[in-house]
């Protein structure tokens, strides 16, 4: 199979670095390779790139310069969030964190690794379509709440938050509120002020730029502390000498996704509506995951009935479509999607999820090609299973769940 | 990830069905991932497995080790098929990733209960 036949729909996943990005980044690994710490020409040169990108962070984000970390991707910057903020918390006695059950595991672990470390953890509720309600935020917050982190857009289903009504109880109660926004910048605006957050993470690779890079917004005045030790970039708060290249990237890239937004997102929608209602067209007895509305653009996330996720994926794989599943059997931890089960979606339905993420790049010829293979691959493995439940029927056999 | 006769028992496997009426029926599942398998068998002079056929419902390698262990079991005498282990169901595929392993024991216990089942019959 050619790369030109194969469709690409996990763009949830990672993107293609957009050409313009790489060509901007090319100078900067031997042309201008100066370490931004130096004062002779060729440090000056990357330092002055450096800035240039910062404040092209800043602008996409409504930001300013100086609140803008960078980092090695949306992984760090989460982690930093979380740790740097309880550890600068502890120093004034707080030692409780927030967060949500729907969260990235660069998020939840974290959390994870404090609560062992002796501060207290409140995993919100979240609604069926994965909402965290504000008044659910207000009823757990304390004194001592040294974070809150709350997604800005699902990675799995695409839901999107109220975080600007959240941030108004977050900034009442005077505790800082973290967002992981990985999925959403590049996609949907992300205005820190609208918002109302005080730390925001993005990553360069979820919007056409290189892996390895992402950034951390701090708001002005919120104390944190550093996560990663050994120097004095990124003004003593991210040890490092600075990734350049993949700097100029990140700033690139958003640049670009900035521009071209509005068009890209409107067509997308349209494509993922039309994948949408062309699924329940061609299947029958599946469901749809997330918010019906507040959701983004690029993202359909389904349940077969019948059949489990990486076994559709597999036969995806084979007409050259790449998909993604929340299946515990796809995902190498034994564990069905937690996101999923969150949402309160049973084990058994989640079993057979599966994800599309669309892209700038992707088609209608390509939307219409998965749904005129899918039929076949789904017919094919339910003609394989041992239970064929009419859908109100459609939940773990008696026997198995005694087991579980 | 997986190997080359993996994605073959997957995309083309070998006995899928129930055999009617048959001698032994196992059925097993996977609480923690969801997996379940149903493995039918028909006994021939109360002695050797003379057909056998399976459903399953789960990921690539769940298919691919269940069509694998119904090859592996077709005409053996009983004690033999019951003696198959998760470790012979793997390597007959040419290896499983690791995480994948629990897959070939369930077409091993499915196998197993199958023809419990038969001699529970009598």
């Amino acid at each position: 199979m050619s790369d030109q036949d194969s469709i690409y729909l996990d763009h949830a996943a990672t993107t293609p670095c957009d050409p313009r990005v790489v060509d901007a980044m090319n100078p900067y690994f031997t042309e201008v390779f100066g370490n931004p710490s130096t004062m002779y020409e060729g440090g000056r040169k990357a330092k002055q790139a450096l800035e240039g990108a910062r404040e092209t962070i800043a602008n996409a984000i409504g930001a300013k310069p100086e609140e803008i970390i960078f980092t090695s991707g949306g992984t760090e910057s989460d982690n930093h969030a979380i740790i740097g903020l309880a550890e600068a918390g502890k120093m004034k006695g707080k030692k409780h964190i927030v967060t949500t059950p729907i969260e990235h595991h660069a998020v939840l672990e974290p959390a994870e690794y404090l609560k062992a470390r002796g501060f207290e953890l409140t995993i919100l509720p979240v609604d069926e379509h994965g909402i965290v309600h504000p008044e659910e935020v207000k009823k757990v917050l304390r004194d001592d709440t040294a974070v809150v982190s709350i997604m800005h857009s699902n990675n799995e289903v695409g839901t999107i938050q109220p975080l600007s009504e959240i941030s108004k109880v977050t900034k009442e109660a005077g505790v800082p509120l973290h967002t992981d926004a990985v999925q959403s910048f590049g996609s949907v605006p992300v205005n820190v002020d609208d918002l109302g957050c005080d730390l925001l993470s993005i990553s360069s690779h979820k919007f056409y730029g290189p892996k390895g890079v992402g950034a951390l917004y701090v708001r002005k005045g919120t104390r944190i502390r550093p996560l990663i030790r050994g120097g004095a970039q990124e003004r003593n708060r991210r040890a490092s000498t600075e990734n350049i290249s993949g700097i100029i990237g990140l700033a690139k890239a958003a640049e670009i996704a900035l521009a071209e937004m509005e068009v890209t997102s409107a067509r997308i929608t349209k494509l993922r509506d039309r994948l949408v209602n062309g699924l329940f067209n061609v299947l029958t007895d599946i469901r749809h995951n997330g918010h019906p509305t507040e959701r983004l653009p690029n993202n359909v996330n389904i349940c077969v009935r019948g059949v489990e996720g990486e076994a559709m994926l597999l036969f995806l794989d084979m007409k050259g479509i790449s998909a993604s599943s929340g299946s515990a059997c796809s995902s190498g931890s034994l564990e069905p999607s937690h996101v999923l089960r969150a949402m309160g979606i049973p084990q058994e339905v989640a079993h057979g999820s599966l994800r599309f993420t669309l892209g700038k790049k992707t088609t209608e010829e390509q939307i219409d090609k998965v749904l005129a293979e899918i039929p076949a691959i789904v017919d094919r493995l339910r003609q394989m299973t041992p239970y064929q439940q009419p859908p109100e029927h459609y939940k773990m056999p008696e026997w198995l769940a005694a087991k579980a | 990830m997986y190997s080359d006769k993996v994605l073959d028992h997957f995309a083309n496997p070998r006995n899928v069905g129930v055999i009617e009426d048959a001698d032994g029926m196992g059925e097993v599942g996977n609480p923690t991932c969801g997996d379940l398998m149903k493995i039918t068998i028909n006994v021939a002079d109360d002695k050797t497995i003379s057909d056998i056929k399976f459903q399953t419902l789960g990921c690539g390698a769940a298919i691919a080790t269940s069509s694998v262990v119904t090859e592996m079991a077709m005409g053996l005498e009983l004690d033999d098929a019951l003696a198959i282990t998760k470790q012979q169901i793997a390597d007959e595929l040419g290896g499983l990733p690791p995480e994948k392993l629990h897959c070939s024991v369930l077409a091993a216990d499915g196998l197993a209960d199958a023809i419990k089942d038969y001699r529970s019959k009598g």
